[in-house]
């Protein structure tokens, strides 16, 4: 990696904050009006337990993991918390290379399926987390570089976002709106593209 | 003694169900509220929930009602923490409705059930029939 990792949580957190209304309103339409409001909690929360000399990359990430738990209050507080949780158990290595991080998105991944019990299509986080995923993946085991998985992921997990739009929600509060949470975005996957999208800024800048 | 916790998006009803089993089930038996966040926010905190359990468990396991959605992931949570810690207990979450299930586990608690039978009390109640319909 090519900065710290605190400036990448950071930029998460900025991130988080600038579209707290934007994901509270998603949340809104189609669930219990939180989302913006608990994920903003949470990340200003974190931010205050790391600091920019820390190095120790799978500390950082356990104690984002640990600090999203115990302060978003809602469903993304654990699903969140594993996310990092799980990528934190990989980033053990000294030198974090790109098949590492391909590999802490995969348990990333497949800890917050598991938590969630949840699959593709049916309006949640995954729908934007595992096409992500898959496109990060194809890029960097056919020879590419990091920037090129991270754009590939970014623009999949956009399309991700844009899918749930079309989908009955299955799965959360949402799934009581039954077909009237078609047309709806999910805010879970809006939330999830957003913080991919600003790894990838802060990569490039 | 089994232990029992409460887990709901607010401390009111956590604490209000905690009074309402002791009501029933005796100063001694061990009821601990999880609910809402430390700050009093609407909410769970797995963190919060983690502790409620370690506090509660005397030996012979512990069991947790909760409210919805994400009362159960943050006790999933909980549970994988604890674990996580290597902190052995026997825990249960209760498929059952928060404030009957709670009544009548921490009773059967209270009568030296095991976790087993608490459990069953509680997942017993989804059945309670409150009015009698002709």
């Amino acid at each position: 990696m090519n900065k710290s990792i605190y400036s990448y949580i950071k930029a998460m957190a900025d991130t988080i904050n600038e579209n707290k209304d934007f994901l509270t309103q998603l949340d809104a339409e189609i669930g219990d009006a939180d989302h913006g409001t608990n994920m903003a909690r949470g990340f200003n929360t974190v931010i205050t337990k790391i600091n920019e000399n820390d190095t120790d990359v799978s500390d950082v990430l356990k104690r984002v993991g640990m600090g999203l738990v115990s302060s978003v209050g809602g469903a993304s507080g654990p699903l969140y918390g594993t996310m990092f949780l799980k990528a934190s158990n990989v980033a053990k290595e000294a030198d974090i290379t790109q098949e590492v991080i391909m590999n802490m998105f995969k348990a990333a991944l497949d800890g917050v399926k598991e938590r969630g019990k949840a699959t593709r299509g049916e309006k949640t986080m995954i729908d934007a987390m595992e096409p992500a995923y898959e496109a990060f993946a194809e890029v960097i085991n056919s020879g590419g570089n990091l920037m090129q998985a991270l754009e590939n992921a970014v623009k999949a997990a956009e399309e991700g976002v844009e899918y749930t739009k079309t989908i009955i929600a299955t799965k959360g509060r949402a799934s009581y709106l039954g077909e009237r949470s078609i047309g709806h975005q999910d805010p879970g996957a809006t939330s999830f593209t957003l913080i991919l999208k600003s790894v990838l800024e802060n990569y490039k800048n | 003694m089994v232990g029992i916790v409460i887990v709901s998006h607010s401390n009111k009803i956590s604490d209000g169900i905690v009074d309402m089993c002791r009501e029933m089930a005796g100063k001694d038996q061990i009821i601990i509220s999880a609910g809402g966040m430390e700050d009093g926010s609407i909410g769970t905190d797995a963190v919060r929930i983690a502790n409620a359990i370690e506090n509660a468990d005397t030996g012979d396991g512990v069991l947790v009602l909760a409210d919805l959605g994400s009362a159960i992931l943050s006790t999933e949570m909980a549970m994988d923490i604890l674990n996580d810690n290597s902190i052995n207990i026997e825990i249960k979450i209760a498929d059952a409705p928060i404030v009957e299930g709670a009544i009548a586990s921490s009773i059967e608690a209270y009568l030296g059930g095991n976790l087993e039978s608490c459990l069953k009390k509680a997942e017993e109640a989804k059945n309670f029939i409150k009015l009698n319909k002709k």
